[in-house]
């Protein structure tokens, strides 16, 4: 196979950002606009794989398949699928508005800035597109580096222990499912992530796959009680890294449950279910509860991602309940497309809600809510775009960040009571903690001169969080389109899922 | 019945050997006559090396084992790849300590000479095939090593460690010699063929010279308990000569264990491999927890080098060809990305600054970037993060070790290269996110040597987004 789409997506950001790196900062001024030039390319490039990709089948498209590692049978192996095709639209779209929101806001070191956004964009689609396992691996880990960089040159005041915390966490997260991976290869003779699937497992190495997974996931997503990495990491990470982490990287884990965890251990998902969906409900609930209190607005939308990630886990794992209950897949089906959902939505909205802060932070050099108040006196529409997606993120209908949440509860009404009880309390807790935020900013009176002093958002800025308004309302209000390429792969997930491997 | 003819053709695997021998020979006159500091040692020895390469790639090269010199020598594929790897590891070696011996005043030619010896050294441990050349081969190689150690006789912290070096190499090399001598006593043989034939019984008095035979190999490893001259040989060593330690010799003490315990002992290779695993486990543990309480680079590397050291035990302790291969594999990464890191600090010393504190390196990507991003690139490499090399080497290691059930030394495996990453990261952390120290002297600009390291750091990336080559010439060279 001949070098196709999905390895331009790859290798050309990653080409770009080593070009710009070449260039050095003293050629910063072309440096930007190669930075500029090879997102949009790769986002127009990604476009085409959206509109060539045929709908009604579960089977993975774009495949590319070349000898890597002969000897270890691991395969440059590439390929997208329904639910995999939405994650990649998500990272090319989501990086164009970081390159922008970085124009004349990142002062230090300018060029390895773009250089490391532009190559971890690369190693994100590589991430979602491996078919292989070892080569997701490959990008998996290697994605670290650049952000381990991002957060601790251009972070905050504690940048370096968030960095440092960030980096071990999730390395030992993953490292034990490289231990799970090579224990499937040796048993499988090949690391395609195809065949592990097919792979007969007993209950018990099921299990123990199934935690390795479950750490290295759960780390990333992340869940309770291993999230205590991401509020230390949003905070100090500069406006661009926040967003990348908060709209894709924490989608991996999120990614990595529907391509590993639900397939490769279909009984030990089931049996531990209860796990799972437990520490899903002490994140919506509990973490809810805990971003109320934040002080700091970064600190508080990190919070708010953990709660709208439990979404995603919730929705993913609730399928065997369902199941049981309804004896149909319909309604797992529908959970799983709410999870899907969610995902491409908290990434746009959090997203955005972090570059609403970036502008605010750009200006003051606070992230403290105390520091502002009235701030819809000064920049009117600043204040528009940020209620808007403040809405979005509470789950308000006509909004994305209602169409995932709304299909999450209820299929879950469909597993338990409980769970959607619980579940449904995130539409007040969301809303609080949001709309409070909002009170405090964006409303009153001005609360002081600095805040009186604010000038409203320029172009850029306007253009940025403009176009992510549009995409979050599009995505509230016709969804069909994204569930329509989901539609054939989620079905076929379910029904792997569901799937005993079990000799009866 | 001996066969005492000599031919050509009988001698030409071992052309590598004959020919160090007469470029030892040569370079020594040469150098008594040139004076000393002369510019034509360094020079000559190098053009030497490249000539030995080019021998041993165009008359030494055999494509099946062929044993020689009645059997006491043998040369195979392994032997002829390590003894390349050897002289590639040595020349770069004495291509990144050229400029620091200069500022020093140390660019004397015995230098040179001692590491010609300790090459052949290593060349007579890759080619083994008797309890007799093993320990000729390790003798040749320490005795050239505990004199590079002292060569810095002025400096009282070196001879102590040249001390310590040969005080404790020359009971680790009495222990290796009575637990031979235990060996040989059973089985009656030198031949390291005949030793895997006869003896394949755990009988009392053979675990008893095996005993001794793995704590000698383990203390020429540097595995814990038997690890504690490394720290301090690295730290007191000149740092070329530090650089020298921490390379090429590590090829031929893999060679040492391959063709010992792999090879002449494999009868009893369920004995020694039950030896190898708690010190492999003790080696990675002490290695990687006490590195990160070092404040002296060179201390670190050296802690860094016991916990790398237990990875390398643990291929072996799988006791397969697929496991040594793994070990190969993981020997050859680690020395690559330990030369380059050397070759960053050498780099940046000057005379009177060592450049050997974790503090020299404050800032260094704002004083120097191309140094920063080498340097980088080997703390990732040896840390196992991809897209660098030594992530298939953890990998390899951990991957034969799940064929083989050990399902502990996986998890083991796993978790301590998780603390080793940590202090990997703190130098990067130091490089790229503290202000730089002031008052600290800009490296001299050396062209030749910084394209040396870069092409180093280059090395590193490429074998680790195309590891196909090297990983598949490891597995099938031990098949």
């Amino acid at each position: 196979m001949q070098f196709g789409l999905l390895s331009v997506l790859i290798w050309l950001p990653i080409a770009a950002g080593i070009l710009v790196l070449l260039l050095g900062e003293r050629n910063i001024r072309a440096g930007r606009w190669v930075a500029l030039v090879a997102a949009l390319a790769t986002f127009a490039i990604s476009i085409l794989a959206y509109t060539g990709f045929r709908t009604g089948t579960a089977d993975f498209q774009f495949v590319e398949r070349m000898a890597w590692i002969p000897s270890l049978h691991a395969t440059y192996y590439l390929g997208l699928d329904g639910i995999t095709l939405p994650l990649v639209l998500l990272t090319t779209f989501m990086t164009i508005p970081v390159v922008i929101a970085a124009w004349t806001v990142i002062e230090q070191r300018p060029a390895q800035y773009y250089a490391a956004f532009l190559v971890m964009e690369g190693l994100m689609i590589g991430v979602f597109s491996a078919m292989d396992s070892l080569l997701f691996y490959f990008f998996w880990e290697a994605m670290l580096i650049p952000m381990f960089l991002i957060i601790g040159i251009w972070g905050g005041p504690r940048r370096v222990y968030a960095t440092i915390k960030f980096f071990l966490y999730t390395f030992l997260g993953s490292v034990l499912m490289l231990a799970a991976l090579i224990y499937m290869y040796v048993q499988a003779g090949d690391y395609s992530i195809a065949a592990f699937q097919r792979l007969p497992l007993t209950l018990m190495e099921q299990r123990w796959i199934f935690l390795a997974f479950l750490l290295a996931f759960a780390v990333k997503v992340p869940m309770w009680p291993v999230h205590t990495w991401l509020p230390d990491a949003h905070v100090e990470a500069p406006t661009g890294g926040s967003v990348i982490l908060a709209a894709i990287m924490l989608k991996m884990g999120g990614y990595g449950f529907l391509r590993f965890s639900l397939p490769i251990t279909p009984d030990a998902s089931h049996e531990l279910v209860w796990l799972v969906v437990g520490m899903s409900l002490i994140a919506v609930v509990y973490i809810g509860f805990v971003a109320m209190v934040q002080a700091d607005m970064k600190k508080l939308i990190a919070y708010s991602s953990i709660a709208h990630m439990g979404f995603v886990t919730l929705g993913s794992f609730m399928i065997y309940s369902i199941v049981a209950n309804t004896g149909s897949l319909k309604g797992a089906v529908l959970g799983v497309d709410g999870a899907m959902v969610q995902m491409i939505s908290h990434g746009l909205v959090s997203g955005a809600l972090f570059l609403c802060v970036g502008v605010l932070y750009d200006r003051l050099h606070s992230r403290e809510i105390s520091t502002y108040g009235g701030v819809v006196n000064v920049m009117p529409k600043f204040a528009a775009l940020m209620v808007f997606f403040c809405m979005a993120n509470a789950g308000l209908p006509g909004t994305s960040g209602f169409v995932g949440e709304f299909m999450v509860i209820i299929a879950a009404f469909k597993a338990s009571f409980w769970y959607s009880f619980f579940a449904a309390l995130t539409l007040i807790l969301g809303a609080a903690y949001t709309l409070w935020m909002v009170k405090r900013v964006v409303f009153g009176p001005v609360a002081n001169a600095k805040v009186a002093s604010l000038t409203d958002m320029n172009g850029r800025e306007s253009l940025v969080l403009g176009v992510l308004a549009v995409a979050v309302l599009l995505l509230g209000l016709y969804p069909a389109p994204l569930l329509n390429i989901m539609e054939a792969s989620v079905h076929h997930l379910v029904t792997q899922a569901v799937h005993s491997k079990l000799p009866l | 019945m001996l066969d005492t003819t000599l031919t050509w053709a009988g001698v030409s695997p071992a052309v590598g050997e004959i020919f160090l021998a007469f470029a030892i020979c040569l370079v020594l006159l040469v150098d008594v006559f040139a004076g000393p500091r002369n510019r034509v040692t360094p020079t000559l020895t190098l053009l030497s090396l490249v000539v030995c390469a080019a021998l041993l790639v165009s008359v030494g090269s055999v494509g099946v084992r062929t044993e020689l010199f009645n059997g006491l020598y043998v040369a195979d594929p392994v032997s002829w790849v390590l003894k390349l790897a050897a002289l590639l590891f040595v020349a770069v070696t004495l291509v990144y300590s050229r400029g620091y011996m200069d500022a020093r005043g140390t660019s004397r030619g015995e230098y040179y000479v001692l590491a010609l010896t300790a090459l052949l050294g290593i060349f007579v441990l890759a080619s083994a095939n008797s309890l007799l050349t093993v320990y000729i081969g390790v003798e040749l190689l320490a005795l050239s090593v505990y004199a590079m150690v002292a060569f810095d006789r002025d400096n009282g912290i070196a001879a102590e460690a040249a001390m310590k070096y040969f005080v404790l190499g020359a009971i680790a090399s009495g222990v290796l010699l009575y637990g031979m001598s235990i060996v040989y006593g059973i089985t009656g043989t030198l031949a390291l063929d005949d030793l895997a034939t006869r003896l394949v019984s755990p009988t009392p008095g053979a675990v008893l010279g095996l005993a001794f035979i793995v704590v000698a190999v383990a203390f020429k490893l540097g595995a814990v308990p038997f690890h504690m001259w490394l720290p301090d040989v690295y730290e007191g060593a000149p740092s070329n000569v530090t650089l020298f330690i921490a390379t090429a010799p590590k090829i031929a003490y893999f060679a040492l264990a391959l063709r010992l315990l792999a090879h002449g002992l494999s009868g009893v290779s369920g004995e020694w491999t039950a030896m190898l695993a708690p010190l492999a486990v003790l080696t990675l543990i002490l290695g990687n927890v006490v590195a990160i309480a070092q404040t002296s680079l060179k201390r670190m590397l050296a802690y860094s080098a016991i916990g790398n050291v237990g990875f390398i035990l643990l291929g072996f302790v799988t006791g397969t060809a697929a496991g040594y291969g793994a070990s190969l594999y993981y020997t050859l990464v680690y020395v690559l990305a330990t030369l380059g890191a050397f070759g960053v600090m050498l780099l940046l010393t000057q005379k009177g600054f060592e450049a050997d504190k974790l503090d020299d390196y404050k800032g260094l990507y704002s004083r120097d970037p191309l140094l920063a991003l080498v340097m980088m690139a080997m703390m990732f490499s040896t840390a196992g993060v991809p897209p660098f090399v030594g992530f298939w080497a953890k990998l390899s290691i951990l991957q034969q070790l799940w064929a083989t059930g050990h399902v502990w030394l996986v998890i083991i495996g796993a978790l301590v290269s998780v603390i080793g990453a940590f202090y990997y990261l703190r130098i990067v952390k130091l490089m790229y996110f503290d202000a730089p120290a002031v008052g600290k002297p800009l490296p001299e600009w050396q062209p030749g040597v910084r394209l040396a390291v870069g092409v180093n750091g280059l090395a590193v990336l490429l074998l680790g987004v195309l590891p196909a080559p090297l990983l598949s010439l490891c597995s099938q060279l031990l098949h």
